[in-house]
């Protein structure tokens, strides 16, 4: 026999009356609110989209509406109609200062009636472009799966598809699961002590691992063998890995940055295993390196120096010196394409060599090409609270410095678009800049502890961020607001990764167990 | 003497002498050690006592030298992140943390405390009957609390004849010293509440803190963390000390 609820008291029947009653009438936009003066600006370069501003009703302001106007302004096909994102400058009522916000679903409600803005300037939108296909935000853990006996110290990924993952761990294996059935597939053993870092190669055929132990490793992902010898050279444990963008490689002839703690970077041949350069001239602790598509490698080291080098020949192209303190993690504008290759939303993977070269080298070139330039930027994060937004072609001098954060920032990254940078420090915040101009947009506050990482979903539209709370939160880039809180590690989140097709999030921490979320 | 060994230099047997002493010396320290009685030997073993404090941390710091690392060393016994390896981070609070969490999930240990019984304390032994002043000689009714007690941050005492209970000044408590039973780590922490003393129920709502109390300490500043990622702000702890005897209140936290 089931329980009878005990008939609602007297404040929640009024509390339901009043709730009916207010819901029934709805704001309407008066006819005779005028026309709003709409400048549109491209968020990518930063310039005005069509000859003058345009007017548009104040009730028909809507994003949608706002949409179809700028697919029209820019003569596009219907078939490929793009959805943009709209920001617009908002003078904020007590500082006088400008604050960046969303253009809103009702504008005459939230921002005309309170005196924010008016119909008589010309407001000036800046309308960013999005991907054409959604990611829906994780929700659920999918799988909890145990296995490793130790930390999971990093994770990623296969650039193919979300069913695999590979995750590095204090218990000297790396281990490759399947993602779909939450199962483990293999381990890969043979380190002699923790795997600090793990890269996929865009290509999807190999798996590298560095170690504590100066090695570094490679893998076959289908039958979780070691390939080839075990490549030692470095002295001191491996930080960081980072494969030859796919569209560079000399064909056949792969080769991956190994970072070290002995404040060299080695560049191996993955066919015979053997040191191809090294790179030395850092003074400490290499934290970071990015094998950028333009034909750099960029290292960041605890030496306050972010170095370039050319990869061809392993000579140092530039230095950046402008922190003044460790530099912990860089990202470049083109990340994603170079970690994803050949391998789009789609799902199609070109048949012979040639294609995918093109193909890859199609994907890079449309994300790095601004105004007809091939750009790739770099943002560098470190532990004097700041971030430098670097633009290395065209020279040493930064292009901002992003001040804000109160403690060291550990993770920076860029949104797979390119237009947004996520930060993440130790001072529980995550802050969102504007890439182009390294403006700062808003702060994600709800972390209670220091943010060890951030990750963007593939169609930029979210992040996630895993924490030393215990706990990965999704955030949504349209709003800035929490939009998925997801406890359920049982202790700190180490590692998190958003799988490059947006379907899962694997992360894994000091619980020792791998979680898949999915939504 | 000075002047004597710069003008004539030292007996020839010098060095042979030193070498002796220096040789007979254990046996000598042993020989005092038995044989002293009184503030003699008082003084001697207090010596001797430092004197030993120091050797041990000599041969501890000579030890620490000689180790040969042939492998590379991780930095700590606990996998950290690459990011996290050349930062000293506070771990003790977090470790804490992770141990009750581990303990939490067996269930029977949920209500094991680690003082199961405890002495029972009487009425008379509790209170002092005051009979001071006109009213109270006659009747008897006003009493003074013996023990230490934990009374709210904005407690006011009621007007002088309302005040049934005195709890006295002197043995009012702030903050115990609360140790995690696993980890042997000590620290010093606020008291939010008193949830039972197994005396009386009477007690708890007096706030009498004595051996076996199960009170509420403020773990904010150790940082840790709910599963889902809340701040912990009060964790309960039992009173494992006589605190009346000892002038502080020590606790252990209850996992």
């Amino acid at each position: 026999m089931s329980t009878v609820l005990p008939p609602p008291s007297k404040r929640q029947r009024t509390d339901a009356a009043e709730k009916a009653r207010l819901q029934q009438d709805i704001e309407e936009i008066p006819s005779d609110a005028g026309s709003l003066r709409l400048q549109f600006y491209d968020e990518t370069t930063g310039l005005p989209i069509g000859n003058g501003p345009v007017l548009v009703p104040v009730a028909d302001a809507t994003p949608k509406n706002l949409e179809l106007l700028l697919n029209t302004l820019q003569g596009h096909d219907p078939s490929e109609y793009i959805p943009y994102r709209f920001t617009l400058p908002v003078p904020d009522k007590k500082t006088s200062e400008t604050n960046t916000t969303a253009f809103p679903a009702n504008i005459y409600k939230t921002l005309i009636t309170p005196g924010l803005i008016s119909t008589e300037e010309v407001q000036n939108i800046s309308a960013a472009p999005q991907a054409v296909f959604r990611v829906q935000a994780v929700s659920r853990c999918a799988s909890s799966i145990p296995g490793h006996g130790e930390a999971i110290l990093a994770t990623q990924f296969s650039p193919r598809t979300s069913a695999r993952m590979v995750s590095g761990s204090g218990d000297h294996t790396a281990r490759i699961w399947d993602c779909d059935t939450g199962t483990p597939v293999h381990t890969l053993k043979g380190h002699t002590s923790w795997v600090l870092a793990v890269s996929w190669s865009s290509d999807d055929s190999r798996i590298v691992t560095g170690s504590m132990d100066n090695t570094v490793r490679m893998w076959d992902p289908k039958t979780g063998k070691q390939v080839g010898n075990t490549m030692k050279g470095h002295t001191k444990w491996i930080t960081s890995i980072a494969w030859e963008p796919y569209h560079a490689q000399r064909p056949g002839e792969p080769r991956f940055a190994s970072a070290s703690k002995d404040s060299t970077v080695r560049v191996w041949s993955a066919n015979q295993q053997t040191i191809d350069l090294v790179l030395s001239g850092h003074k400490g602790s290499v934290s970071c390196v990015k094998w950028g598509g333009t034909g750099f490698i960029y290292t960041a080291c605890h030496d306050k120096t972010v170095k370039v080098w050319n990869a061809k020949d392993g000579t140092l192209a530039h230095t950046l010196n402008s922190h003044a303190h460790w530099v912990n993690h860089l990202a470049l504008s083109t990340d994603f394409v170079i970690r994803t290759a050949f391998h789009d939303h789609t799902g199609k993977i070109p048949g012979t060599d040639e294609e995918k070269v093109a193909k890859a080298k199609e994907r890079f070139l449309k994300a790095a090409t601004i105004q007809g330039e091939v750009v790739e930027r770099l943002v560098s994060a470190s532990d004097d609270f700041t971030m430098y937004l670097w633009d290395p072609a065209k020279g040493t001098k930064p292009v901002a410095r992003l001040l804000g954060h109160q403690k060291q920032v550990n993770h920076v990254t860029f949104s797979p678009d390119g237009l947004l940078i996520a930060s993440s420090g130790f001072d529980n915040h995550t802050k969102v800049w504007n890439a182009r101009d390294g403006k700062f947009i808003n702060t994600l506050r709800g972390h209670v502890a220091p943010v060890y990482m951030c990750a963007f979903s593939p169609d930029s539209r979210l992040l996630v961020t895993g924490s030393k709370d215990t706990t990965l939160k999704v955030w949504d880039m349209r709003t800035h607001k929490l939009a998925v809180d997801l406890p359920g590690h049982k202790d700190e989140v180490y590692a998190v990764d958003w799988s490059p097709d947006g379907q899962k999030v694997g992360s894994g921490g000091k619980d020792k167990a791998v979680r898949i979320w999915r939504h | 003497m000075e002047r004597w060994r710069k003008l004539h230099g030292r007996r020839l047997d010098h060095e042979e002498r030193t070498r002796k002493k220096a040789a007979r010396e254990g046996h000598k320290a042993s020989e005092d050690a038995q044989k002293l009685t009184g503030l003699r030997a008082k003084l001697y073993q207090k010596k001797r006592h430092h004197e030993k404090i120091q050797m041990k941390k000599q041969i501890k710091a000579h030890e620490e030298r000689n180790v040969k690392s042939s492998a590379p060393n991780e930095p700590s016994t606990t996998p950290l992140p690459q990011y996290l390896l050349d930062r000293s981070n506070p771990t003790n609070a977090k470790a804490l943390s992770s141990a009750i969490k581990n303990k939490r999930a067996e269930k029977a240990a949920k209500f094991s405390v680690p003082l199961p019984k405890v002495r029972g304390i009487a009425e008379e032994e509790m209170f002092k009957v005051v009979k001071t002043g006109k009213k109270t000689a006659k009747k008897g009714w006003k009493r003074m609390i013996t023990k230490p007690t934990f009374v709210g941050p904005d407690f006011t005492r009621r007007p002088v004849k309302y005040e049934r209970f005195i709890r006295p000044m002197g043995l009012r408590y702030k903050k115990a010293h609360v140790t995690h039973p696993e980890l042997g780590v000590t620290v010093n922490l606020p008291i939010i509440s008193v949830k039972k003393n197994p005396q009386n129920p009477m007690y708890t709502q007096l706030g009498v803190l004595t051996k076996g109390t199960i009170i509420e300490v403020n773990v904010s500043d150790l940082g840790l963390v709910t599963a889902g990622g809340k701040v912990v702000w009060g964790r309960w702890a039992q009173i494992t000390n006589n605190c009346e005897n000892d002038g502080c209140v020590n606790a252990v936290l209850l996992v």
